[in-house]
């Protein structure tokens, strides 16, 4: 069996009315990319907080590499680290300052703070900007000098909560690369996003949780497979057409057809799990049939459901509703 | 700077050897004392103030303004002359003027807790007051750059302590120490309260009366006895009578050690509380 990094039972943090985490149980191997994958207010930023004590649970039980977070929380905390959400650190001072203030406070003399301070800020690439108060900063640099100053004493568990939360696509890429480093060296990260594409690169499992719960856990691939083979995507020539092809579509492939915004795009989830070589005749079927009713295919796509898909089949509403209302 | 920045986005690559080297898992140092933590948090106080020297503002222009302004406007009327007043206020006004400038311990705090830094140093397996005691000591530089304008500028306009170097100094150094313990106060509100605005808000509501209504202006005997009952239990007035007596060369024992267990009994609740509260938050 492998260590487990965090074992949590029946976690529960109530704020006043509203129970942000409600009884949640979290496995995380050592060694891996954990993600944990939610929608704003799901729950996944108070249960990293927990973890990290920052916060103390309400209920349930806690465990980091087996040692309780309420009771040995000093044990806990010299062995994780926490990027959060918001820039952890000084943004009055300079990149440099920042990390010799840390790096004093965990034990190292002034001139060996100063050189690990170096030795980092070569490393995240920072160098030119040692001495610029971390306030004038781009989104980029300051969640470099963020997770710099998280591995200053390589964590054995690093918490990274929404790490790419606002970041450009060329940011958000090198902090993906930095996470597969930080886990090739044998730190386990355990990520929260609401990104699906985020989870999906970089973890090796996922959690889903919604309303402080976690409602499906697995790998990637597990969590796919789990709620069907995959999607129909079809796009047609003629929107006018597009009612008949519903019809056909839903006979032959035996599932519900989703109308997609595009006046002529059509999805369709095909329905049972696991076999994916069914799902590819089935398909098939569909599309010659769609042509023997004399309906112009433009784009016919058999793939993978997306974890967007996955969400909105665990949560009967989509991952992003959030963005869209905002 | 703005291109630099962007530069230095553009071109950075992880790089898989670099950073391999960096996440080394030898030897920890190890655990910083609780004096040395507190000293490093100290020491971010300072460097807050090389960067944002600005805020030196409240304990230099503001002193000054106290001294001249309750020198001249008051000193003729009630001592007869602008400098026997000022023999007799200045001890006070420092105390006032320091007293004043605690609160913004509580502001800092409060400033801080918005961002993530705070939840960084809670993370850290170190003494858990370290970053408050820290704050304090930041603070204390700042008591200590107050007290000398006051002083520098008494001494131009006829303050003349019979006291001496050494009776001057024992009394800046009980002001000090004092404010210390007092700041806890405003740590505890800095983390009790929402905003930085209610924290000022609370802080005036007590500094107000806890300064005016003291000896630090008139002699007590010249007020009504009901309110000579609050002054005389007033704790600055201890302060201030302490302080006066260190400077007059004739240390005031019972004052002194009033003081003394204000400070410590001051430390044990708001400290206290104030731990209470960084855990709990």
């Amino acid at each position: 069996m492998t260590e487990l990094a965090v074992e949590t039972s029946g976690l529960v943090k109530v704020f006043g009315e509203n129970r942000a985490v409600d009884g949640l149980d979290l496995r995380v191997p050592a060694g891996t990319v954990y993600g944990v994958l939610g929608p704003n207010g799901a729950g996944k930023t108070t249960a990293v907080r927990m973890l990290a004590t920052l916060l103390r649970p309400d209920g349930g039980e806690a465990r980091v590499f087996g040692r309780d977070v309420v009771k040995d929380a000093d044990e806990v905390r010299r062995r994780v680290s926490l990027t959060g959400q918001y820039a952890s650190v000084d943004e009055d001072l300079t990149g440099m300052e920042n990390l010799i203030l840390l790096a004093r406070l965990q034990g190292y003399k002034k001139p060996a703070a100063r050189d690990r301070g170096a030795q980092l800020l070569e490393a995240f690439g920072l160098t030119d900007a040692a001495d610029r108060q971390v306030k004038n900063y781009s989104g980029g640099m300051r969640r470099r000098i963020d997770i710099a100053a998280s591995i200053l004493n390589t964590p054995d568990l690093l918490f990274l909560d929404e790490p790419t939360t606002g970041l450009d696509p060329r940011s958000r890429n090198q902090v993906w690369d930095i996470v597969r480093i930080v886990v090739a060296q044998g730190t386990t990260v355990l990520l929260t996003t609401q990104y699906l594409d985020e989870a999906d690169r970089l973890a090796s499992r996922i959690a889903v949780i919604d309303h402080g719960r976690l409602i499906a856990e697995g790998t990637p691939g597990q969590l796919k497979a789990s709620i069907g083979a995959g999607s129909v995507h079809v796009r047609l020539r003629d929107a006018a057409q597009r009612e008949q092809a519903q019809r056909v579509l839903s006979r032959e492939l035996n599932a519900p057809v989703h109308l997609e915004a595009d006046p002529v795009a059509l999805t369709a989830r095909i329905a049972e799990a696991g076999d994916d070589q069914a799902a590819a005749e089935r398909a098939a079927r569909a599309l010659a049939e769609l042509a023997a009713d004399g309906i112009t295919v433009d784009d016919f796509a058999l793939g993978q459901p997306s974890l967007d898909e996955v969400f909105l089949a665990l949560t009967d509403r989509p991952a992003t509703i959030e963005e869209n209302a905002a | 700077m703005s291109t630099t920045a962007t530069e230095t986005t553009t071109s950075y690559v992880p790089a898989p050897e670099t950073l391999a080297a960096v996440l080394t898992r030898g030897e920890r140092p190890p655990r910083p004392s609780a004096w040395s933590a507190s000293v490093t948090f100290g020491w971010r106080a300072m460097l807050k103030i090389k960067h944002v020297p600005e805020q030196l503002f409240d304990v230099t222009a503001f002193p000054i303004m106290m001294t001249l302004l309750f020198t001249y406007l008051f000193g003729g009327a009630l001592a007869g002359s602008t400098t026997n007043y000022l023999q007799y206020v200045l001890p006070g006004l420092m105390a006032q003027s320091i007293i004043m400038i605690t609160m913004y311990t509580g502001v800092a705090v409060n400033t801080d807790i918005e961002k993530g830094v705070f939840d960084r140093f809670r993370t850290l397996p170190i003494w858990r007051p370290a970053p408050m005691v820290g704050y304090l000591l930041g603070d204390m530089l700042r008591y200590t750059i107050a007290s000398l304008v006051m002083l520098t500028v008494g001494l131009i306009l006829g303050f003349r302590p019979s006291g001496g170097v050494v009776g001057v100094v024992l009394g800046i150094a009980v002001l000090i120490g004092y404010s210390f313990a007092f700041s806890w106060i405003w740590t505890m509100f800095g983390l009790l309260l929402r905003s930085e605005k209610s924290v000022m808000g609370v802080s005036m509501m007590v500094l107000f009366p806890l300064t005016f209504l003291s000896n630090i202006f008139v002699n007590p005997k010249t007020m009504p006895t009901w309110l000579q009952y609050f002054v005389n239990a007033n704790p600055v007035s201890h302060l201030v009578s302490a302080i006066r007596s260190l400077m007059a060369g004739k240390p005031d024992t019972g004052a002194l050690t009033l003081v003394l267990v204000a400070a410590l009994v001051l430390i044990a609740v708001f400290g206290t509380l104030t731990m209470r509260l960084y855990n709990r938050k």
